[in-house]
């Protein structure tokens, strides 16, 4: 799989994208500070999610000590940005979104 | 106060694989021609040891954007250095943080570069400012990996 692919893949789920944002709030999480910000996850699901994460670049782990800290890597989803999102938006989608802002906030 | 747990929570970390070597990635990130490129039109003057500075200056040379020391200097895999960001007052009276580069080969002729950017506890300004980082390493990759910088940040 391609590093867009694996990037793509990594954010299509919830519970992934849920990580992502607990870890933009407070970078650097361990393992069980992570599986106590979702209630309901095992602690095996937990690090297959980070797993998947980590395998597509989003999160990077470090030791410290004797602890391993989690941190959001944004530069992958920078480059999906410069690839895949910059683009369309600046040159096709900019008119049409201005559409919808405009019609939602006349309602 | 700052906590073990401030520290970890005000590191930054940076990763991606290029398509290059280890040492066309070291010769990237320390020679100043190719820093200009994907660095904001940075001039650099540098001495590349312990202890010596690398002084950047505004792509005109009018404004110094940052006097910062080197820490560690093992080429071509490890370069720390001192960070303040002096091209906006604010920041600059914020303490001094600091920045790591690693530069690993991989298998199949990739470079994982890794970029620490810590010691940020005291400066929530700079902190948030250097998130930039994801836009200036995309850019390293792409002019080392196609010639061509991106398009300036908007």
């Amino acid at each position: 799989m391609g590093d867009d692919d694996l990037v793509f893949k990594a954010l299509a789920d919830p519970t992934r994208r849920l990580l992502l944002d607990r870890l933009f709030e407070r970078d650097g999480m361990s393992l069980g500070e992570l599986e106590a910000e979702v209630p309901g996850l095992t602690r095996f699901g937990v690090m297959k999610h980070l797993g998947v994460l980590e395998q597509a670049g989003l999160v990077v782990s470090r030791k410290h000590g004797r602890h391993k800290h989690h941190y959001l890597n944004p530069v992958p989803i920078r480059m999906i940005y410069e690839r895949w999102i910059g683009k369309y938006r600046d040159r096709l989608a900019a008119p049409l979104l201005d559409l919808k802002d405009q019609l939602e906030a006349s309602k | 106060m700052t906590t073990a747990d401030d520290t970890v929570i005000t590191t930054q970390v940076y990763q991606l694989y290029i398509n290059a070597t280890q040492d066309e990635v070291w010769k990237a990130i320390t020679d100043p021609a190719v820093v200009a490129r994907f660095f904001h039109g940075a001039q650099r003057d540098a001495t590349y040891e312990v202890g010596g500075r690398i002084r950047s200056w505004s792509p005109d040379r009018q404004q110094l954007w940052g006097d910062n020391v080197i820490v560690e200097y093992e080429a071509p895999h490890r370069l720390v250095h001192t960070w303040q960001s002096l091209y906006e007052p604010e920041m600059a009276a914020e303490p001094e943080s600091r920045v790591t580069w690693e530069v690993e080969a991989q298998p199949g002729g990739f470079t994982k570069l890794t970029l620490i950017h810590d010691q940020l506890d005291a400066s929530p300004k700079t902190a948030a400012s250097v998130r930039g980082w994801s836009y200036i390493l995309s850019n390293l990759k792409t002019v080392i990996e196609t010639g061509v910088a991106l398009p300036p940040i908007t």
